[in-house]
């Protein structure tokens, strides 16, 4: 039986500070989160449990943990949200606290931009007199450096990872078709061989194998780090690095909702072989062609289109969900994904206001034809950049939100409560309300720990491998009825 | 199922005596559509960083992940 999808998004943001020839990045990443932070600062990550070198193949880590970034005195936070906020190499990583649910995790997601937002206006008081930092949620420098957007899924440890490969690989080579934040041209190996003037992804040029360890060469469609965050015995994380950044809630929900059901399926063994051939070179002609007319062979030699192939998961999804797992939000994501294959069907461009590689692709044509430039035009890069602004006065996104040319799914008022707070239905509820009642307490946190002192000899650590659980409903007796942590810990033991 | 849905778009789209109608209407929206686009671009330039050239140029990432 198929395990509850528990998820979060982490999010690598580009920064730049234009017309500064001496900008450094990682310091300005720094700066920014330290910015927002300010007294959160003292509560140290926990590295206890983590191994990003662990394989889920079941490969022994190959070497010891370089020196962290936190070692080297970077910025490194864990939010009354839940979430955390760090320096990653040259970027400000935000990542989401746990989520139950899709739509959650939107409200989530979105929440991390607006803190970026106000970290960059934070940032303006310690940065010298005209200097600023600009912050996008994009994944491309457009020059060949990409920079990641990885979902996180929980999964049951005993489902065979080659499963996994199988009947995901067609899935993440194919949901492009919706999840694609759009880029202008092409980049990397391939970038100058034939470029086309719009593709579906961000990603998709910088991904050259199928399976494997690493994130930052040789990106694989289906990546292997296991590394739980939580009971290693029952659980896997599926870190999943294909995703591009999506400014459309609807295509975040989509992508979040639609992956949520397909891992289900792979649990309970219930999709047929899919596989294409050649899921690598299928992954950049289904980006190259915004006709989404590209066909991919799959292993029985038929030809299919991405369109095709997704419809083949929703049937399946369809049944699977009425027999299985009839929940209203799979209702909901099941009713969005056929309404947006069919709309793909029909016409991509009616899907202006839902997806992001339809809306950028409009908002570029539109300046096309109205100034008679041509693709190639620095003007239409600078379109695709800044329409990953976070900032809502500059972001054109934001301004075709503001202009009603975007559909939302959820409130201002739902995101900004998650600016502030955890989920209530996960364990990252214990974290956030640990971290806003007693800050003062706690030593240093993750994922699945927290350390306090107490004031007893020793500091106390309390673990949380279970990611459902320090849920609101488990644990806000708890914290009514402890007016410190030293009490909360005392209560946590009986 | 993949099949079904197909041919209902198909006939969606087909609609065989009203190509006429169909078209003055398509026209009439299309010049509405042009001139919304046109509003959001007006609104778009006044915000849009200076000298795209040079800012594209130097925008410049160091990888991450």
């Amino acid at each position: 039986m198929a395990i509850a999808k528990v998820m979060g998004i982490e999010t690598e943001y580009g920064i730049s500070s234009p017309g500064n020839p001496e900008f450094n990045p990682v310091l300005a990443s720094s700066i920014l989160i330290n910015s927002y932070a300010g007294a959160l600062r003292r509560i140290r990550w926990d590295y206890e449990q983590e191994s990003p070198l662990r394989d889920a193949r079941g490969f022994e880590p190959v070497q010891e943990r370089e020196p962290s970034d936190e070692d080297l005195g970077l910025a490194n936070v864990i939010l009354p949200n839940g979430a955390r906020y760090y320096v990653d190499h040259a970027h400000p990583e935000y990542s989401t606290p746990e989520c139950a649910a899709p739509r959650d995790l939107v409200i989530h997601d979105k929440a991390g931009e607006r803190i970026l937002e106000a970290s960059v206006e934070l940032a303006r008081e310690v940065l010298p007199p005209g200097e600023r930092i600009n912050i996008y949620k994009n994944n491309t420098d457009g020059k060949g450096n990409s920079y990641g957007t990885h979902e996180n899924y929980l999964v049951d440890r005993a489902t065979p990872f080659a499963r996994i490969v199988r009947d995901l690989m067609p899935f993440f080579v194919t949901r492009q078709v919706f999840t694609g934040a759009g880029k202008v041209g092409a980049e990397g190996p391939r970038g100058q061989d034939d470029p086309p003037a719009y593709q579906l992804s961000q990603r998709a040029d910088f991904f050259e194998a199928e399976v494997g360890l690493e994130t930052t060469l040789k990106r694989p469609i289906i990546n292997t780090r296991d590394e739980p965050h939580a009971d290693p015995e029952k659980y896997r994380r599926l870190h999943v690095i294909i995703g591009d950044a999506n400014m459309s809630e609807v295509a975040t929900y989509l992508k979040l909702g639609t992956t949520a059901i397909v891992l289900k399926m792979i649990e309970d063994e219930f999709l047929p072989d899919l596989s294409i051939d050649t899921p690598v070179a299928a992954l950049h002609a289904i980006s190259r062609d915004p006709s989404l007319k590209a066909t991919v062979t799959m292993a029985g030699g038929r030809t299919i289109t991405a369109l095709d192939l997704q419809w083949e998961y929703l049937d399946h999804a369809k049944t699977y969900v009425k027999e299985h797992d009839a929940t209203p939000t799979n209702a909901d994501v099941l009713g969005r994904w056929e309404s947006t294959l069919t709309a793909l069907e029909e016409d991509p461009m009616t899907l202006a206001k839902q997806l992001d590689w339809v809306a950028k692709r409009k908002l570029l044509q539109a300046y096309i034809d109205r100034d008679g430039i041509a693709w190639d035009d620095h003007k239409l890069a600078l379109v695709g950049l800044q329409y990953h602004d976070v900032r809502r006065d500059k972001g054109l996104y934001h301004k075709l939100v503001a202009s009603g040319k975007m559909e939302r799914l959820v409130t201002e008022a739902e995101v900004q409560a998650a600016v502030n707070g955890p989920p209530e239905d996960t364990r990252a509820y214990f974290r956030g309300e640990c971290i806003r009642r007693f800050p003062e307490a706690i030593t240093a946190a993750s994922w699945d720990s927290i350390i306090f002192d107490t004031g007893a000899d020793a500091l106390q650590r309390v673990p949380m491998r279970e990611p459902l659980r320090g849920t609101r409903e488990h644990v806000e007796s708890l914290f009514e009825e402890a007016p410190d942590a030293g009490r909360l810990v005392e209560l946590l033991r009986t | 199922m993949p099949e079904q849905e197909r041919k209902k778009v198909q006939k969606k789209s087909g609609g065989g005596g009203e190509a006429d109608a169909g078209q003055a209407t398509a026209s009439t929206k299309g010049e509405k559509l042009k001139e919304e686009m046109d509003d959001i671009l007006d609104e778009i330039d006044e915000v849009l960083e200076e000298n795209a050239e040079e800012f594209i140029k130097s925008y410049v990432q160091k990888g991450g992940e």
